[in-house]
Protein backbone atom coordinates (compact mmCIF):
# COMPACT_ATOMS: atom_id res chain seq x y z
CA UNK A 1 0.00 0.00 0.00
CA UNK A 2 2.74 2.24 1.03
CA UNK A 3 4.58 1.12 -2.51
CA UNK A 4 1.43 1.95 -4.57
CA UNK A 5 1.00 5.52 -2.93
CA UNK A 6 4.64 6.19 -3.48
CA UNK A 7 4.71 4.75 -7.28
CA UNK A 8 1.78 6.43 -8.66
CA UNK A 9 1.20 9.92 -6.56
CA UNK A 10 3.03 13.03 -6.63
CA UNK A 11 4.24 14.20 -3.38
CA UNK A 12 2.13 17.38 -1.80
CA UNK A 13 4.54 18.51 1.23
CA UNK A 14 8.18 17.97 1.66
CA UNK A 15 9.74 18.53 4.80
CA UNK A 16 13.35 17.71 5.19
CA UNK A 17 15.60 18.66 8.52
CA UNK A 18 13.16 20.84 9.98
CA UNK A 19 14.47 22.23 12.90
CA UNK A 20 12.88 24.63 16.10
CA UNK A 21 13.76 25.85 19.39
CA UNK A 22 11.82 28.12 21.94
CA UNK A 23 14.62 29.80 23.66
CA UNK A 24 16.71 26.55 24.63
CA UNK A 25 13.56 24.55 24.56
CA UNK A 26 14.34 22.17 21.17
CA UNK A 27 10.61 21.76 19.72
CA UNK A 28 11.77 20.02 16.69
CA UNK A 29 15.33 18.42 16.63
CA UNK A 30 15.26 16.82 13.37
CA UNK A 31 12.16 16.04 11.33
CA UNK A 32 11.86 14.78 7.52
CA UNK A 33 9.36 13.05 5.89
CA UNK A 34 7.19 13.57 2.28
CA UNK A 35 3.55 13.81 2.09
CA UNK A 36 1.97 12.51 -1.07
CA UNK A 37 -0.87 14.19 -2.90
CA UNK A 38 -4.24 12.71 -1.44
CA UNK A 39 -2.41 10.82 1.37
CA UNK A 40 -3.60 11.03 4.66
CA UNK A 41 -0.78 11.99 6.75
CA UNK A 42 -0.80 10.95 10.64
CA UNK A 43 1.07 12.56 12.68
CA UNK A 44 1.13 10.62 16.28
CA UNK A 45 3.26 10.96 19.72
CA UNK A 46 2.67 12.78 23.22
CA UNK A 47 2.26 15.92 24.51
CA UNK A 48 5.29 18.22 23.80
CA UNK A 49 6.72 15.84 20.92
CA UNK A 50 6.82 18.46 18.25
CA UNK A 51 4.16 17.91 16.75
CA UNK A 52 1.79 21.30 16.68
CA UNK A 53 5.42 22.77 16.45
CA UNK A 54 5.82 20.79 12.98
CA UNK A 55 2.62 21.65 11.55
CA UNK A 56 2.68 25.44 12.79
CA UNK A 57 5.61 25.30 10.45
CA UNK A 58 4.27 23.95 7.65
CA UNK A 59 1.26 26.37 7.67
CA UNK A 60 3.37 29.27 8.09
CA UNK A 61 2.91 30.37 11.33
CA UNK A 62 6.04 29.96 12.57
CA UNK A 63 9.22 30.27 11.34
CA UNK A 64 11.46 27.31 11.10
CA UNK A 65 15.19 27.69 12.84
CA UNK A 66 16.59 25.15 10.13
CA UNK A 67 15.62 22.35 7.20
CA UNK A 68 13.30 23.43 4.43
CA UNK A 69 9.32 22.91 3.83
CA UNK A 70 7.86 22.92 0.59
CA UNK A 71 3.88 22.75 0.36
CA UNK A 72 2.73 22.14 -3.31
CA UNK A 73 5.96 23.71 -4.20
CA UNK A 74 5.30 27.36 -2.09
CA UNK A 75 7.76 28.34 0.70
CA UNK A 76 5.57 28.27 3.52
CA UNK A 77 7.08 31.95 4.91
CA UNK A 78 8.20 33.44 1.65
CA UNK A 79 5.09 32.43 -0.17
CA UNK A 80 2.34 32.88 2.33
CA UNK A 81 -0.68 34.58 0.20
CA UNK A 82 -0.23 32.26 -2.07
CA UNK A 83 -0.76 29.19 0.61
CA UNK A 84 -3.27 30.69 2.43
CA UNK A 85 -5.98 30.15 -0.09
CA UNK A 86 -4.74 26.42 -0.85
CA UNK A 87 -4.29 24.91 2.95
CA UNK A 88 -7.30 24.48 5.40
CA UNK A 89 -5.92 24.93 9.00
CA UNK A 90 -7.48 23.57 12.48
CA UNK A 91 -5.74 24.75 15.21
CA UNK A 92 -6.16 23.55 18.50
CA UNK A 93 -6.36 27.19 20.59
CA UNK A 94 -8.17 28.61 18.06
CA UNK A 95 -11.46 30.31 19.16
CA UNK A 96 -14.60 32.39 17.62
CA UNK A 97 -15.76 35.64 19.13
CA UNK A 98 -18.53 34.21 21.80
CA UNK A 99 -21.64 36.75 20.30
CA UNK A 100 -21.47 35.95 16.90
CA UNK A 101 -23.45 33.38 16.35
CA UNK A 102 -22.51 29.77 14.47
CA UNK A 103 -23.96 31.13 11.15
CA UNK A 104 -22.63 34.28 10.81
CA UNK A 105 -18.59 32.77 11.47
CA UNK A 106 -19.26 29.93 8.65
CA UNK A 107 -20.52 33.06 6.41
CA UNK A 108 -17.58 35.28 7.25
CA UNK A 109 -14.70 32.50 6.97
CA UNK A 110 -16.79 31.74 3.58
CA UNK A 111 -16.56 34.31 2.09
CA UNK A 112 -12.62 34.43 2.58
CA UNK A 113 -12.23 32.28 -0.06
CA UNK A 114 -12.28 32.24 -3.79
CA UNK A 115 -14.48 29.26 -3.88
CA UNK A 116 -15.63 27.61 -0.64
CA UNK A 117 -17.70 24.89 0.33
CA UNK A 118 -21.33 25.70 1.32
CA UNK A 119 -21.30 26.18 5.15
CA UNK A 120 -24.96 24.70 5.42
CA UNK A 121 -23.86 21.20 3.79
CA UNK A 122 -21.08 21.70 5.66
CA UNK A 123 -22.64 21.92 9.44
CA UNK A 124 -25.00 19.37 8.65
CA UNK A 125 -22.03 17.23 8.02
CA UNK A 126 -20.33 17.88 11.47
CA UNK A 127 -24.17 17.62 13.02
CA UNK A 128 -23.97 21.50 13.83
CA UNK A 129 -27.21 22.26 11.66
CA UNK A 130 -29.55 22.97 14.64
CA UNK A 131 -26.80 24.96 16.07
CA UNK A 132 -26.66 27.72 12.83
CA UNK A 133 -28.46 30.35 14.60
CA UNK A 134 -26.97 29.83 18.06
CA UNK A 135 -24.56 32.33 19.66
CA UNK A 136 -20.85 30.53 19.51
CA UNK A 137 -20.63 31.12 23.14
CA UNK A 138 -23.38 28.22 23.91
CA UNK A 139 -21.38 25.69 21.78
CA UNK A 140 -20.06 22.94 23.75
CA UNK A 141 -16.86 22.16 23.89
CA UNK A 142 -17.68 19.18 21.20
CA UNK A 143 -19.44 21.76 18.91
CA UNK A 144 -16.61 24.19 19.09
CA UNK A 145 -14.22 21.69 17.82
CA UNK A 146 -16.70 20.25 15.04
CA UNK A 147 -16.64 23.96 14.06
CA UNK A 148 -12.97 24.77 14.44
CA UNK A 149 -12.76 21.06 11.39
CA UNK A 150 -15.77 22.88 9.59
CA UNK A 151 -13.66 26.13 9.02
CA UNK A 152 -10.77 24.40 8.08
CA UNK A 153 -12.47 22.85 5.32
CA UNK A 154 -14.88 25.79 4.05
CA UNK A 155 -12.09 26.59 1.44
CA UNK A 156 -12.57 23.61 -0.33
CA UNK A 157 -8.43 23.66 0.67
CA UNK A 158 -6.14 20.98 -1.37
CA UNK A 159 -4.39 20.52 1.62
CA UNK A 160 -6.09 20.66 5.13
CA UNK A 161 -3.84 20.29 8.21
CA UNK A 162 -5.77 19.01 11.52
CA UNK A 163 -4.15 19.28 14.90
CA UNK A 164 -6.28 17.50 17.52
CA UNK A 165 -9.15 17.29 15.59
CA UNK A 166 -11.27 14.95 17.29
CA UNK A 167 -10.21 15.56 20.77
CA UNK A 168 -13.03 16.00 23.36
CA UNK A 169 -15.93 14.84 21.16
CA UNK A 170 -18.23 12.08 21.85
CA UNK A 171 -18.36 8.70 20.20
CA UNK A 172 -20.73 9.34 17.62
CA UNK A 173 -19.36 13.03 16.92
CA UNK A 174 -16.45 11.23 16.44
CA UNK A 175 -17.29 8.90 13.90
CA UNK A 176 -19.23 11.63 12.00
CA UNK A 177 -15.87 13.61 11.97
CA UNK A 178 -13.89 10.74 10.76
CA UNK A 179 -16.57 9.83 7.73
CA UNK A 180 -16.55 13.72 6.74
CA UNK A 181 -12.68 13.45 7.01
CA UNK A 182 -12.77 10.10 4.82
CA UNK A 183 -14.86 11.87 2.48
CA UNK A 184 -12.23 14.89 1.39
CA UNK A 185 -9.71 12.36 1.01
CA UNK A 186 -11.47 10.03 -1.26
CA UNK A 187 -12.18 13.61 -3.27
CA UNK A 188 -8.29 14.33 -3.46
CA UNK A 189 -7.59 16.37 -0.77
CA UNK A 190 -4.05 15.74 1.37
CA UNK A 191 -4.69 15.84 4.61
CA UNK A 192 -2.19 15.79 7.84
CA UNK A 193 -3.33 14.29 10.75
CA UNK A 194 -1.99 15.36 14.25
CA UNK A 195 -3.25 12.90 17.37
CA UNK A 196 -2.49 11.30 20.23
CA UNK A 197 -5.15 8.78 19.46
CA UNK A 198 -3.89 5.84 18.25
CA UNK A 199 -7.30 4.49 17.24
CA UNK A 200 -7.82 7.48 15.15
CA UNK A 201 -4.56 6.79 13.56
CA UNK A 202 -5.22 3.61 12.62
CA UNK A 203 -8.34 3.78 11.33
CA UNK A 204 -7.71 6.86 8.98
CA UNK A 205 -4.16 7.15 8.19
CA UNK A 206 -2.32 5.28 5.28
CA UNK A 207 0.80 6.32 6.94
CA UNK A 208 1.90 7.31 10.37
CA UNK A 209 5.12 9.28 11.31
CA UNK A 210 5.61 8.62 15.22
CA UNK A 211 7.42 11.41 16.77
CA UNK A 212 8.68 12.02 20.15
CA UNK A 213 11.25 14.62 22.10
CA UNK A 214 11.52 16.27 18.34
CA UNK A 215 12.25 13.61 15.82
CA UNK A 216 10.57 11.00 13.87
CA UNK A 217 11.24 7.56 15.46
CA UNK A 218 9.30 5.47 13.35
CA UNK A 219 7.20 6.04 10.00
CA UNK A 220 5.09 3.85 8.04
CA UNK A 221 1.62 2.27 7.74
CA UNK A 222 -0.31 1.43 10.83
CA UNK A 223 -0.12 -1.73 10.26
CA UNK A 224 3.53 -2.19 8.93
CA UNK A 225 4.37 -0.32 11.91
CA UNK A 226 3.08 -1.68 14.78
CA UNK A 227 4.09 -5.34 13.04
CA UNK A 228 7.65 -4.38 12.56
CA UNK A 229 7.84 -3.05 16.18
CA UNK A 230 6.93 -5.43 17.91
CA UNK A 231 7.21 -8.88 15.63
CA UNK A 232 3.55 -8.94 14.67
CA UNK A 233 0.52 -10.83 16.46
CA UNK A 234 0.33 -13.47 18.90
CA UNK A 235 -1.98 -15.92 19.98
CA UNK A 236 -2.52 -17.67 23.21
CA UNK A 237 -4.13 -21.06 23.95
CA UNK A 238 -4.21 -24.17 26.17
CA UNK A 239 -3.58 -27.32 24.36
CA UNK A 240 -6.36 -30.59 24.81
CA UNK A 241 -3.04 -31.76 24.97
CA UNK A 242 1.15 -31.74 24.69
CA UNK A 243 2.57 -31.60 20.74
CA UNK A 244 5.57 -31.21 19.18
CA UNK A 245 6.50 -27.67 19.13
CA UNK A 246 8.22 -28.31 15.51
CA UNK A 247 4.53 -28.81 13.92
CA UNK A 248 4.23 -25.07 14.26
CA UNK A 249 7.75 -23.57 13.83
CA UNK A 250 7.54 -25.48 10.30
CA UNK A 251 4.23 -23.02 9.47
CA UNK A 252 5.58 -19.86 7.57
CA UNK A 253 3.52 -17.75 9.81
CA UNK A 254 5.10 -18.95 13.26
CA UNK A 255 7.82 -16.65 14.39
CA UNK A 256 8.47 -18.02 18.06
CA UNK A 257 6.54 -20.40 20.30
CA UNK A 258 7.11 -20.01 24.31
CA UNK A 259 4.85 -22.48 26.95
CA UNK A 260 4.24 -20.47 29.63
CA UNK A 261 2.95 -22.93 32.20
CA UNK A 262 -0.48 -24.91 30.28
CA UNK A 263 -0.76 -21.74 27.74
CA UNK A 264 1.56 -21.59 24.86
CA UNK A 265 2.06 -18.40 23.35
CA UNK A 266 3.11 -18.35 19.35
CA UNK A 267 4.17 -15.04 17.97
CA UNK A 268 4.12 -14.30 14.12
CA UNK A 269 2.45 -12.70 11.24
CA UNK A 270 -0.42 -13.26 8.37
CA UNK A 271 -2.75 -15.48 8.77
CA UNK A 272 -1.63 -16.77 12.25
CA UNK A 273 -4.71 -17.45 14.04
CA UNK A 274 -6.03 -19.55 11.16
CA UNK A 275 -2.64 -21.23 10.36
CA UNK A 276 -2.18 -22.34 14.15
CA UNK A 277 -5.46 -23.62 15.01
CA UNK A 278 -5.82 -25.81 11.52
CA UNK A 279 -2.74 -27.46 12.05
CA UNK A 280 -3.57 -28.85 15.80
CA UNK A 281 -7.07 -29.63 14.72
CA UNK A 282 -5.27 -31.95 11.63
CA UNK A 283 -3.03 -33.66 14.41
CA UNK A 284 -6.34 -34.27 16.61
CA UNK A 285 -5.53 -31.30 19.07
CA UNK A 286 -8.00 -28.18 19.92
CA UNK A 287 -6.68 -25.41 21.04
CA UNK A 288 -8.68 -23.84 23.92
CA UNK A 289 -9.23 -20.73 25.53
CA UNK A 290 -7.97 -18.78 22.79
CA UNK A 291 -6.24 -15.32 23.09
CA UNK A 292 -5.16 -13.68 20.16
CA UNK A 293 -3.69 -9.99 20.10
CA UNK A 294 -2.76 -7.94 16.94
CA UNK A 295 0.11 -5.76 17.61
CA UNK A 296 -1.52 -2.38 17.41
CA UNK A 297 0.40 1.52 17.74
CA UNK A 298 0.36 1.52 21.22
CA UNK A 299 2.73 -1.37 21.43
CA UNK A 300 4.99 0.15 18.63
CA UNK A 301 4.92 3.14 21.04
CA UNK A 302 5.77 1.75 24.44
CA UNK A 303 8.29 -0.99 22.61
CA UNK A 304 9.67 2.84 21.19
CA UNK A 305 9.93 5.12 23.41
CA UNK A 306 9.64 2.79 27.09
CA UNK A 307 6.51 4.53 27.42
CA UNK A 308 2.71 5.13 26.78
CA UNK A 309 1.55 7.66 24.84
CA UNK A 310 -0.30 9.77 27.24
CA UNK A 311 2.30 10.25 29.48
CA UNK A 312 4.46 13.36 29.42
CA UNK A 313 6.98 13.19 27.38
CA UNK A 314 10.34 14.51 29.12
CA UNK A 315 10.56 18.40 29.10
CA UNK B 1 1.17 25.53 -11.18
CA UNK B 2 0.13 25.96 -7.45
CA UNK B 3 1.96 29.31 -8.02
CA UNK B 4 -0.81 31.53 -9.11
CA UNK B 5 -1.72 34.61 -6.41
CA UNK B 6 -5.41 34.17 -5.92
CA UNK B 7 -6.52 37.64 -4.78
CA UNK B 8 -8.38 37.60 -1.49
CA UNK B 9 -11.95 38.18 -2.18
CA UNK B 10 -12.85 41.77 -1.58
CA UNK B 11 -16.41 40.92 -0.03
CA UNK B 12 -14.25 39.40 3.03
CA UNK B 13 -13.70 42.78 4.63
CA UNK B 14 -17.21 43.51 3.93
CA UNK B 15 -18.24 40.59 6.09
CA UNK B 16 -15.96 41.71 8.56
CA UNK B 17 -16.87 45.03 9.11
CA UNK B 18 -20.64 43.20 9.32
CA UNK B 19 -19.75 40.68 12.10
CA UNK B 20 -17.64 43.58 14.34
CA UNK B 21 -20.79 45.73 13.78
CA UNK B 22 -22.54 43.12 14.79
CA UNK B 23 -20.13 42.59 18.10
CA UNK B 24 -20.61 46.35 18.67
CA UNK B 25 -24.11 46.21 19.07
CA UNK B 26 -24.30 43.10 20.84
CA UNK B 27 -21.75 44.46 23.58
CA UNK B 28 -22.91 47.59 23.57
CA UNK B 29 -19.88 49.40 25.60
CA UNK B 30 -19.41 51.46 23.05
CA UNK B 31 -22.18 52.47 22.12
CA UNK B 32 -23.50 52.21 25.67
CA UNK B 33 -20.44 53.99 27.60
CA UNK B 34 -19.16 56.36 24.69
CA UNK B 35 -22.67 57.78 23.93
CA UNK B 36 -25.08 56.95 26.53
CA UNK B 37 -22.75 58.36 29.04
CA UNK B 38 -21.79 61.81 27.50
CA UNK B 39 -25.69 62.12 26.59
CA UNK B 40 -26.81 61.82 29.77
CA UNK B 41 -24.36 63.97 31.44
CA UNK B 42 -25.24 66.63 28.50
CA UNK B 43 -28.66 66.62 29.97
CA UNK B 44 -27.68 66.73 33.50
CA UNK B 45 -25.69 69.61 32.70
CA UNK B 46 -28.25 71.53 30.98
CA UNK B 47 -30.63 71.51 33.76
CA UNK B 48 -28.27 72.24 36.13
CA UNK B 49 -30.36 75.52 37.50
CA UNK B 50 -27.69 78.71 36.18
CA UNK B 51 -25.77 76.06 34.38
CA UNK B 52 -26.75 77.60 30.62
CA UNK B 53 -25.57 81.37 32.19
CA UNK B 54 -22.71 83.09 30.75
CA UNK B 55 -20.74 83.66 33.82
CA UNK B 56 -17.28 85.98 34.45
CA UNK B 57 -15.71 83.32 36.70
CA UNK B 58 -15.87 81.24 33.34
CA UNK B 59 -14.11 83.61 31.10
CA UNK B 60 -17.61 84.63 29.82
CA UNK B 61 -18.59 80.76 29.01
CA UNK B 62 -21.14 79.12 30.34
CA UNK B 63 -20.58 75.94 33.08
CA UNK B 64 -22.76 74.22 29.64
CA UNK B 65 -21.00 75.65 27.26
CA UNK B 66 -17.52 74.88 28.92
CA UNK B 67 -18.05 71.01 29.09
CA UNK B 68 -19.18 70.44 26.04
CA UNK B 69 -15.67 69.95 24.32
CA UNK B 70 -15.12 67.84 27.24
CA UNK B 71 -17.94 65.68 26.18
CA UNK B 72 -17.24 65.00 22.89
CA UNK B 73 -13.56 64.05 24.02
CA UNK B 74 -15.10 61.79 26.15
CA UNK B 75 -16.63 59.80 23.85
CA UNK B 76 -13.74 59.31 21.90
CA UNK B 77 -11.47 58.42 24.61
CA UNK B 78 -14.33 56.06 26.18
CA UNK B 79 -14.13 54.09 22.22
CA UNK B 80 -10.26 54.66 21.67
CA UNK B 81 -9.29 53.51 25.36
CA UNK B 82 -11.98 51.27 26.80
CA UNK B 83 -13.24 49.32 23.72
CA UNK B 84 -10.67 49.27 20.53
CA UNK B 85 -7.83 47.88 22.71
CA UNK B 86 -9.86 45.37 24.67
CA UNK B 87 -11.36 44.03 21.73
CA UNK B 88 -8.19 43.77 19.98
CA UNK B 89 -6.08 42.21 23.35
CA UNK B 90 -8.72 39.65 23.46
CA UNK B 91 -8.82 38.84 19.63
CA UNK B 92 -5.18 38.09 19.92
CA UNK B 93 -5.23 36.44 24.02
CA UNK B 94 -8.16 34.13 22.44
CA UNK B 95 -6.05 33.35 18.95
CA UNK B 96 -8.80 34.91 17.00
CA UNK B 97 -6.09 36.84 15.45
CA UNK B 98 -3.75 34.01 14.99
CA UNK B 99 -6.64 31.85 13.02
CA UNK B 100 -7.10 34.55 10.70
CA UNK B 101 -3.14 34.66 10.04
CA UNK B 102 -4.05 31.18 8.06
CA UNK B 103 -6.45 32.13 5.90
CA UNK B 104 -6.07 34.33 2.95
CA UNK B 105 -7.68 37.65 4.88
CA UNK B 106 -4.50 39.06 6.94
CA UNK B 107 -4.98 39.75 10.22
CA UNK B 108 -4.39 43.97 9.64
CA UNK B 109 -8.26 43.69 8.54
CA UNK B 110 -9.53 42.71 11.33
CA UNK B 111 -7.44 45.74 13.22
CA UNK B 112 -9.07 48.02 10.18
CA UNK B 113 -12.58 46.90 10.45
CA UNK B 114 -11.82 47.55 14.57
CA UNK B 115 -11.00 51.51 13.69
CA UNK B 116 -13.79 52.13 11.18
CA UNK B 117 -16.25 50.43 13.35
CA UNK B 118 -15.02 52.58 16.47
CA UNK B 119 -14.82 55.68 14.61
CA UNK B 120 -18.42 55.29 13.00
CA UNK B 121 -19.13 55.24 17.37
CA UNK B 122 -17.25 58.04 17.56
CA UNK B 123 -18.80 59.88 14.65
CA UNK B 124 -22.46 59.27 15.66
CA UNK B 125 -21.25 60.64 18.81
CA UNK B 126 -20.52 64.06 17.37
CA UNK B 127 -23.87 64.43 15.51
CA UNK B 128 -25.93 63.36 18.64
CA UNK B 129 -23.97 65.29 21.16
CA UNK B 130 -24.09 68.36 18.65
CA UNK B 131 -27.52 68.32 17.36
CA UNK B 132 -28.93 68.14 21.02
CA UNK B 133 -26.75 70.66 22.70
CA UNK B 134 -27.61 72.92 19.89
CA UNK B 135 -31.50 72.32 18.89
CA UNK B 136 -32.72 71.31 22.47
CA UNK B 137 -30.70 73.66 24.89
CA UNK B 138 -29.60 76.16 22.60
CA UNK B 139 -25.82 75.47 22.68
CA UNK B 140 -24.20 78.27 20.27
CA UNK B 141 -21.86 76.62 17.90
CA UNK B 142 -18.62 77.53 17.89
CA UNK B 143 -16.98 80.58 16.30
CA UNK B 144 -14.18 79.17 14.77
CA UNK B 145 -15.56 76.38 13.27
CA UNK B 146 -12.06 75.12 11.01
CA UNK B 147 -10.29 75.78 14.54
CA UNK B 148 -12.43 73.25 16.78
CA UNK B 149 -12.55 70.54 13.99
CA UNK B 150 -8.89 70.78 13.82
CA UNK B 151 -8.89 70.83 17.64
CA UNK B 152 -11.38 67.53 17.68
CA UNK B 153 -9.53 65.62 14.74
CA UNK B 154 -6.76 66.34 16.59
CA UNK B 155 -8.18 64.61 19.74
CA UNK B 156 -9.56 61.60 17.96
CA UNK B 157 -6.05 60.87 16.65
CA UNK B 158 -4.19 61.35 19.81
CA UNK B 159 -6.68 59.24 22.31
CA UNK B 160 -6.57 56.61 18.66
CA UNK B 161 -2.84 56.26 19.17
CA UNK B 162 -2.88 55.93 22.84
CA UNK B 163 -5.55 52.91 22.67
CA UNK B 164 -3.74 50.91 19.85
CA UNK B 165 -0.57 51.45 21.81
CA UNK B 166 -2.03 49.63 24.76
CA UNK B 167 -3.35 47.24 22.40
CA UNK B 168 0.44 46.67 21.89
CA UNK B 169 2.16 46.24 24.88
CA UNK B 170 -0.59 44.60 27.47
CA UNK B 171 -1.18 41.06 26.89
CA UNK B 172 -4.22 40.54 28.89
CA UNK B 173 -7.72 41.84 28.64
CA UNK B 174 -8.25 42.30 32.28
CA UNK B 175 -4.99 44.04 32.77
CA UNK B 176 -6.10 46.72 29.71
CA UNK B 177 -9.45 46.66 31.30
CA UNK B 178 -7.79 48.34 34.39
CA UNK B 179 -5.27 50.68 32.60
CA UNK B 180 -8.21 52.10 30.70
CA UNK B 181 -10.42 52.55 33.99
CA UNK B 182 -7.66 54.28 35.18
CA UNK B 183 -6.65 56.97 32.65
CA UNK B 184 -9.94 57.42 31.50
CA UNK B 185 -10.65 58.81 34.90
CA UNK B 186 -7.12 60.49 35.09
CA UNK B 187 -7.31 62.30 31.74
CA UNK B 188 -10.97 63.35 32.33
CA UNK B 189 -9.79 64.81 36.05
CA UNK B 190 -6.82 66.99 33.90
CA UNK B 191 -9.39 68.12 31.24
CA UNK B 192 -11.45 69.48 34.02
CA UNK B 193 -14.49 66.95 34.54
CA UNK B 194 -14.98 67.97 38.21
CA UNK B 195 -13.04 71.16 37.96
CA UNK B 196 -13.56 73.08 34.26
CA UNK B 197 -10.23 74.51 33.56
CA UNK B 198 -10.73 78.02 33.64
CA UNK B 199 -11.14 77.52 37.81
CA UNK B 200 -8.08 75.36 38.15
CA UNK B 201 -5.72 76.90 40.25
CA UNK B 202 -2.10 78.04 37.91
CA UNK B 203 0.01 75.15 38.88
CA UNK B 204 -3.44 72.14 37.87
CA UNK B 205 -4.13 74.31 34.50
CA UNK B 206 -0.17 74.15 33.76
CA UNK B 207 -0.28 70.24 34.22
CA UNK B 208 -3.47 69.92 32.45
CA UNK B 209 -2.33 71.88 29.37
CA UNK B 210 0.45 69.05 29.28
CA UNK B 211 -2.21 65.98 29.12
CA UNK B 212 -4.29 64.95 26.17
CA UNK B 213 -7.37 65.60 27.27
CA UNK B 214 -5.97 69.29 28.62
CA UNK B 215 -4.70 70.15 25.24
CA UNK B 216 -7.65 69.14 23.30
CA UNK B 217 -10.38 70.69 25.59
CA UNK B 218 -8.45 73.55 25.48
CA UNK B 219 -7.89 73.54 21.82
CA UNK B 220 -11.75 73.29 21.31
CA UNK B 221 -13.05 75.53 24.09
CA UNK B 222 -10.48 78.57 22.43
CA UNK B 223 -12.28 77.78 19.38
CA UNK B 224 -16.00 77.98 20.90
CA UNK B 225 -15.08 81.41 21.65
CA UNK B 226 -13.61 82.01 18.13
CA UNK B 227 -10.31 81.98 18.59
CA UNK B 228 -7.44 79.59 16.91
CA UNK B 229 -6.31 76.56 19.04
CA UNK B 230 -2.71 77.44 21.24
CA UNK B 231 0.16 76.42 19.30
CA UNK B 232 0.83 74.47 22.33
CA UNK B 233 -2.51 72.50 22.12
CA UNK B 234 -1.81 71.28 18.92
CA UNK B 235 1.62 70.30 19.68
CA UNK B 236 1.02 68.64 22.76
CA UNK B 237 -1.44 66.63 21.10
CA UNK B 238 0.22 66.18 17.92
CA UNK B 239 3.63 65.12 19.88
CA UNK B 240 1.32 62.44 21.75
CA UNK B 241 0.02 61.01 17.92
CA UNK B 242 3.22 60.82 17.00
CA UNK B 243 4.79 59.08 19.62
CA UNK B 244 2.59 56.57 20.63
CA UNK B 245 1.36 56.13 17.16
CA UNK B 246 5.01 54.74 16.50
CA UNK B 247 5.26 52.74 19.26
CA UNK B 248 1.89 51.44 18.60
CA UNK B 249 3.03 50.70 15.20
CA UNK B 250 6.97 49.39 16.14
CA UNK B 251 5.65 46.88 19.01
CA UNK B 252 2.29 45.77 17.92
CA UNK B 253 2.18 42.14 17.97
CA UNK B 254 -0.42 39.16 16.26
CA UNK B 255 0.07 36.60 19.13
Amino acid sequence: MKDMINNTSTVAITVSHLKKTYGDIKAVEDVSFAVNEGEMFGMLGPNGAGKTTTVECITGLRRPNGGTISVLGLDPQADRDALHPIVGVQLQSSTFPDKLKVREILDMYQSFYPNPANPEELARALGLSEKLGSYYKTLSGGQKQRMSVALALIGRPKIAVLDEMTTGLDPQARLDTWELIEKNRDRGMTIILVTHSMEEAERLCDRVALIDQGRIIALDTPYGLAEKVTGGKQVRFVPSKSFDDQLLKALPEVKTIEHQGKHVKVVGSGQLINAVILTLAQNGIDALEIHSEGATLEDAFVKLTGRHIHEESKD
Amino acid sequence: MNNIRIKTPRAAFGKLLLNESRLAWRIPIGIGMGLGLPLLLLVIFAIIPGARQPSSDLGGFSYFALTFPLLLAMTVMTVSIMVLPRNLIKYRETAILRRLFVTPVPPSWLLAAQVVINLAIIIAGFIILTATGVTAFGLGLPKNIPGFLLGYLLTVTTLFAVGLCIAAFVRSDAVANGIGGILFFALLFFGGLWLPRPMMPPVLLNISNWTPLGASVDAMQRAMQGLFPSPQSILVLSAYALVFGYLAVRFFKWE
